[in-house]
Parts: structure tokens; sequence; C-alpha cells
């Protein structure tokens, strides 16, 4: 065998376990989603083999998947605009902050380390009608009664942006840390004021990294279904619960597949776009 | 165009002290250059001219006014930094009408100014690229312009030529003072690098460990180096114990174990004190190795042996032995340098001898 060819061999004997591991975790199950959501369901639960559009037609034109849908492509907009405004300053004051960078680094990744579901559902200690604020409220006699404050749509924002701030500081510091603070004084000695400085240098040399922040948040925050199913209520269920609904509770395979294929589709055209406007390498920094 | 006036700085961090008490008068046009290793002061003392940084203790006045309260943004300054600093997401031309924004300038008077800056710095060509695509000696260039475009009160420059190419450097520190001299601005230069500071400056200032040391025009910090220090960071000097036993008539007699008499003139000795301890500086291009025997021209002579030779070229660098001393020593050379292991003979003239206070007794 040549150099040549031996070298451009390399790559993919080291790429092998990889490539392995995602192809039969996850391009085969997608298949077998892609296949199932042709199939139909019958009333005692077994899944029939066929080349049906039945659960696309009903995916596709049903108001109540729509409206749903739309609810959730609100609610994660909504959560990533706040995780914005309240993680760029955040990001901020970590990059710039001088010795304890590493400690403010290391607390914004403590969450991490607690399960998704406790810390979602940590707030019905804080917010319910037995929980902390209550109890506060009560004892200090602003609320004669407690009140409930849980299961509607703030609660489930709330909970997605507790959930997804961190991936938004992580992503905007990333860029901050790559700006020059030079920059900003060369802009003050030349007349600019700190905040005119901000505005016209560090701020568009961030946006890559807050955009990237964006479309994590957007993407995590318009797939989950566990924050609404804690903190929601019955009307404030996302698309994902649909999906969950279809599975786990109605035993519809096929219908559960063609939804899930639906978000994947609606998901995966909002990447596409952002990657032909921004590129993908930004948002591997973020995650690195 | 103003001078600049550092009454009794002091800069803390902390616990540690950057900037001891130190009081400097910057003259109206000069090109004022703060030299020393890293660590010395140099850079903050830069800083906070520029504001960038307070002083613990003292006030900075800019053509006479205080203005050790007023924030970066109202002190009219250009600064230029190591690294540039240009605005990558703006052109060129974007990036030197960057300060003008910020000023009473007429919006159609802008086009005009920057093309002018441009052409000082001899890029006017390059107004529509990103900074990006220029190469490291053109954008400090257009970092330059960017700074002067606002015709600043007095210009900084912080350590400019360090990231620059060796060749580059040289072209550059032409160009800086050819600018410099055209605009006439008032210029307080960063700088490590000694030649930079001899080749460009009105006036040195010499630093070390938050103090100054001496300051001078080049040719009075070289020759009459006022502290060890001094001595030693500019250039290659030899220093040894010695003792003064008289000084009239505007001399100085210098008594060397080595060297035996030597008449030192007075001002070039100007702290020792007519007779007592001393230490005797000789610059290693003072010393010259010659074949046993040379006629010594008045020249003091002592014979030595070669220890070590560095080659460099159009110069070489010899390290020989008189006695128990080691010595070195920089000479022009004609043909051959002199080998390791020969025997020479060093002439020094007592006139270029220097002299510092202290030493044993």
């Amino acid at each position: 065998m040549s150099v040549e060819a031996r070298e451009a061999r390399q790559p993919w004997i080291l790429l092998t376990p990889a490539l392995t591991a995602v192809t039969l975790l996850l391009f085969v199950p997608l298949l077998f989603i892609v296949v199932y959501s042709f199939w139909l369901s019958s009333a005692t639960g077994a899944d029939i083999p066929a080349f049906s559009m039945q659960n696309w037609q009903e995916a596709l034109t049903d108001a109540f998947y729509r409206d749903i849908l739309l609810n959730t492509l609100k609610i994660a907009a909504i959560t990533t605009i706040v995780c914005a405004l309240m993680g760029y300053p955040a990001a901020y004051f970590i990059a710039r902050s001088k010795g304890n960078k590493a400690l403010l680094l290391l607390l914004l990744i403590l969450p991490f380390w607690i399960s998704y579901i406790i810390r979602t559902m940590s707030w019905i200690n804080i917010l319910g009608t037995s929980g902390a604020l209550n109890t506060l409220l009560v004892g200090a006699g602003i609320l004669s009664e407690p009140v409930q404050m849980l299961y509607n749509e703030t609660t489930v924002i709330l909970g997605l942006v507790h959930f997804l701030l961190p991936f938004m500081v992580l992503n905007v510091f990333v860029s901050l840390e790559g700006i020059d603070t030079n920059l900003e004084d060369a802009a003050t000695s030349l007349g600019a004021t700190r905040w005119q400085a901000f505005l016209q240098v560090t701020l568009p040399l961030s946006l890559p990294g807050l955009a990237a922040g964006s479309l994590l948040c957007f993407v995590l925050g318009a797939g989950t279904y566990i924050t609404p199913m804690v903190l929601g209520g019955p009307r404030d269920a996302m698309f994902a619960n649909l999906v969950y609904e279809a599975i786990i509770t109605q035993l519809n395979w096929p219908l559960g597949s063609a939804l899930s294929l639906m978000l994947l589709i609606v998901l995966g055209a909002l990447v596409l776009i952002y990657n032909r406007y921004l590129g993908m390498a930004q948002l591997m920094k973020g995650l690195g | 165009m103003s001078s600049v006036h550092l009454r009794n700085i002091v800069k803390r961090f902390g616990t540690f002290t950057a900037v001891h008490k130190t009081s400097l008068e910057i003259p109206e046009g000069a090109f004022v250059t703060l030299l020393g290793p890293s660590g010395c002061g140099k850079t903050t003392n830069l800083r906070m001219i520029a504001g960038l940084l307070d002083p613990t203790e003292g006030a900075i006045e800019i053509g006479g006014r205080d203005v050790t309260n007023i924030p970066i943004h109202k002190r009219n300054l250009g600064l230029v930094f190591q690294n540039y600093a240009l605005f990558p997401h703006k052109t060129v031309a974007d990036n030197v009408a960057f300060g003008l924004k910020y000023r009473d300038v007429p919006k159609d008077e802008i086009p005009g100014r920057v093309r002018q800056a441009l052409e000082l710095v001899q890029l006017p060509q390059m107004a529509g690229r990103y900074p990006r695509e220029l190469s490291g000696g053109q954008q400090q260039r257009i970092a330059l312009a960017r700074a002067i475009v606002i015709e600043p009160d007095v210009l900084l420059l912080d350590e400019p030529l360090s990231a620059l190419d060796a060749n580059l450097r040289e072209d550059m520190r032409v160009e800086l003072k050819r600018i410099q001299d055209q605009i006439g601005v008032t210029t307080v230069f960063v700088t490590h690098d000694q030649s930079e500071a001899l080749a460009m400056s009105d006036r040195i200032v010499v630093m070390s460990n938050g103090r100054v040391e001496q300051v001078g025009a080049p040719q009075e910090v070289y020759n009459t180096p006022a502290s060890e220090f001094v001595a030693q960071f500019l250039g290659a000097s030899n220093i040894m114990e010695a003792r003064c036993t008289s000084r009239a008539n505007g001399t100085a007699v210098m008594e060397s174990p080595v060297f035996g008499t030597l008449p030192v003139p007075a001002g070039k000795a100007p702290n020792v004190g007519a007779e007592g301890p001393a230490k005797l500086v000789i610059r290693a291009e003072k010393l010259t190795l010659k074949p046993r025997g040379a006629e010594a021209n008045g020249a003091v002579t002592v014979d030595a042996r070669v220890e070590t030779v560095d080659y460099q070229g159009q110069a070489v660098r010899y390290f020989v032995r008189a006695g128990e001393v080691q010595l070195q020593a920089i000479n022009m050379i004609d043909e051959a340098p002199f080998p390791e292991g020969a025997e020479v003979t060093l002439h020094l003239r007592p006139q270029d001898c220097a002299a510092l206070p202290g030493g044993r007794a």
C-alpha cells in the first residue's frame, strides 16, 4: 500500500468506533421510526405493517397538532430571548473577571451534576402551595392563604430558562473570551464611552456566540417534554408531549413516529438556516 | 499637542507597588521613551497617562490641565498597542474614522481626513480592506493612522514595534519617527528594546522595579549611566571596583586594580566623591583588543588572554581574562578575529570610562 493510501485510510480507522455507534444507535433507530410512520395502528395495540399516509395526513392537517407546534415554537422563542437577556451580562461578567474565572465557570456548570428532572422538580418545593415562597409570604402576612403559582406557561418558561441558561452563558462566554480587551480600550481612547465601545465593538464581535447559544437554547427548549410535564398545566403541553402521549400512553407508535419526525424536520430546518448564515464552527466552540 | 506632567505618581495593586513615587515632565512636542525590562512599571505609567488605570496617589497633568479624574474618552489621546487592536469587523477606513465620529467633525469632512491619515502612513489604497487582509506592519500603520487622525494632544505608543519581524521593525522605526516629526505631536513611547529607545527618542526615561533610574538624552544615558542598572541595561558594560583618589581641574582620577591610574573626565563621574570607593564603568565597545606590543597612543594598556570568541559578522564579542577579572569587549573587525587563547593587549582611553559612586571601601 502506498504512503498516500495509508494516510488516507488513517482518519477512517480512527472514526470507525464512533461511526459504528452512531449508525447502530442513531441512524438505524431513526430509520425504524421512518418506517413506523407509514404503518397503521390497530385498536388492540398491535401495529399493522403497511405503506399508508394516514399518520402523516393526521399530523399535518389536524389543527390541534399545528397549534401545539406553534405554541411550542413560541415558548422556545421566549425562553431563548430570556436566556439571551439574562445570560449575556453574566457571560460578560465572567469573561471580564480577573482572578476567579475558573471558580465562576465551575459554579456555572455545577447544576449539570444534578439530574435535569430533579432540578425541574425542585421548583415544586419553591413555588408549590406548601413551597418555600408561599410559606414565606403567608408567614409574613402578605398572603392570607397559599396561592397556586405552578402549572402554567410562565412556570414552564421558568423551568426551561433554569435548564438552558448555562448553555447560553457558556456560548457567549467563549466568544467574549476571544475578543481582545485592547479593542475596548482603543475605542474609549478614541472618544467612545464604555457603553458606546461595547455597542460598537464588543457586542458585534460576540454575536456569533450569542447566535450559537440561541440556537442551542431554542432547539433544546422546543424538544423538551419533561419541563411541561412537571411544571405545566393540562393546557401547556408542548409538541414532544404529544409524541410521548402517542407512544407511551396510547401505544400508537405509527402516529408518534410521524409526529416526532415532524418536529425533527422543523428543528432541522432551523439548524440548516443557522448553518447557512453563521456556520456550525461557532456552535462547536461553545459546546467544547 | 501638549506637555505631560506626572506629579508624585504612585500605583499599587493590592500590596504590590508597580510604580513608586515618580515625577516626570514630558515637554510639548518631545519624543520620550520609557525604557526598561518587563515589570519595571513603564506600561503602568503609560496606562495611567492614558486613563486606563487610576494612580493610587499623585496627579497627572496634560497641557497644564489636571486629568487625574477625567475618563479616558475625554482625554483626547492617541493610543497604539503592541497587537495593533484594530477593529476586525470594520474596514480600514471605518477603523480610522472611528474616533472622528465622537468629535465635532462634519460628516462630509470625515472621508478627506481619513484619506489624509492613510496617506501619511502611506497606505491610501487599503481603505476598503479588512484588518485581517493586511500584514502586521500594515496593520500597525493603520493603527497609527487611527490614533493620529483625531489630532491627539499626546500620542501613546505601547511597544508598537515588538510584534513585528526584525527587518520590518527597523523600517517602521524610521517611519514612525518621520511621522512624529511631521505632525510634531508629544509622544510617549514604551519599549524594552534599547536600540529603539536610543534611535528614536529625544529623551529616555530608564525604569527599573517601578522607579526611574535615569532621565536624559540618548547619548547622555548611554555614555554617562547614572546607575549600575542603566550601565548594564543599555549596551554591554564592564563594571568593576575602583577608588577615586582625587578630583580636580575637571578630572576624577580613578585607581583600578586592573587598569591602574585612569584620569576620567569629571562630567562622566558626576556623583563620585573626591576620595573613596567607586565603580568604574567601561563600555564593551570601548575596550579594544590589539596584538601584543601595539602602540598605546595615549591609551591605558593591560595584557590579557582571549577566552571566548562570539563572532557576529561585522563585529565580534570577546570574553578576555586580565589577571583575575573577566571582561567583555565588542570590537569591529577588519579581517579575522583573534582566536581563542590568543595573547593580546587591551587598550582603553581613560576619557571613554565613566564612574559611579559606591563599591567596597
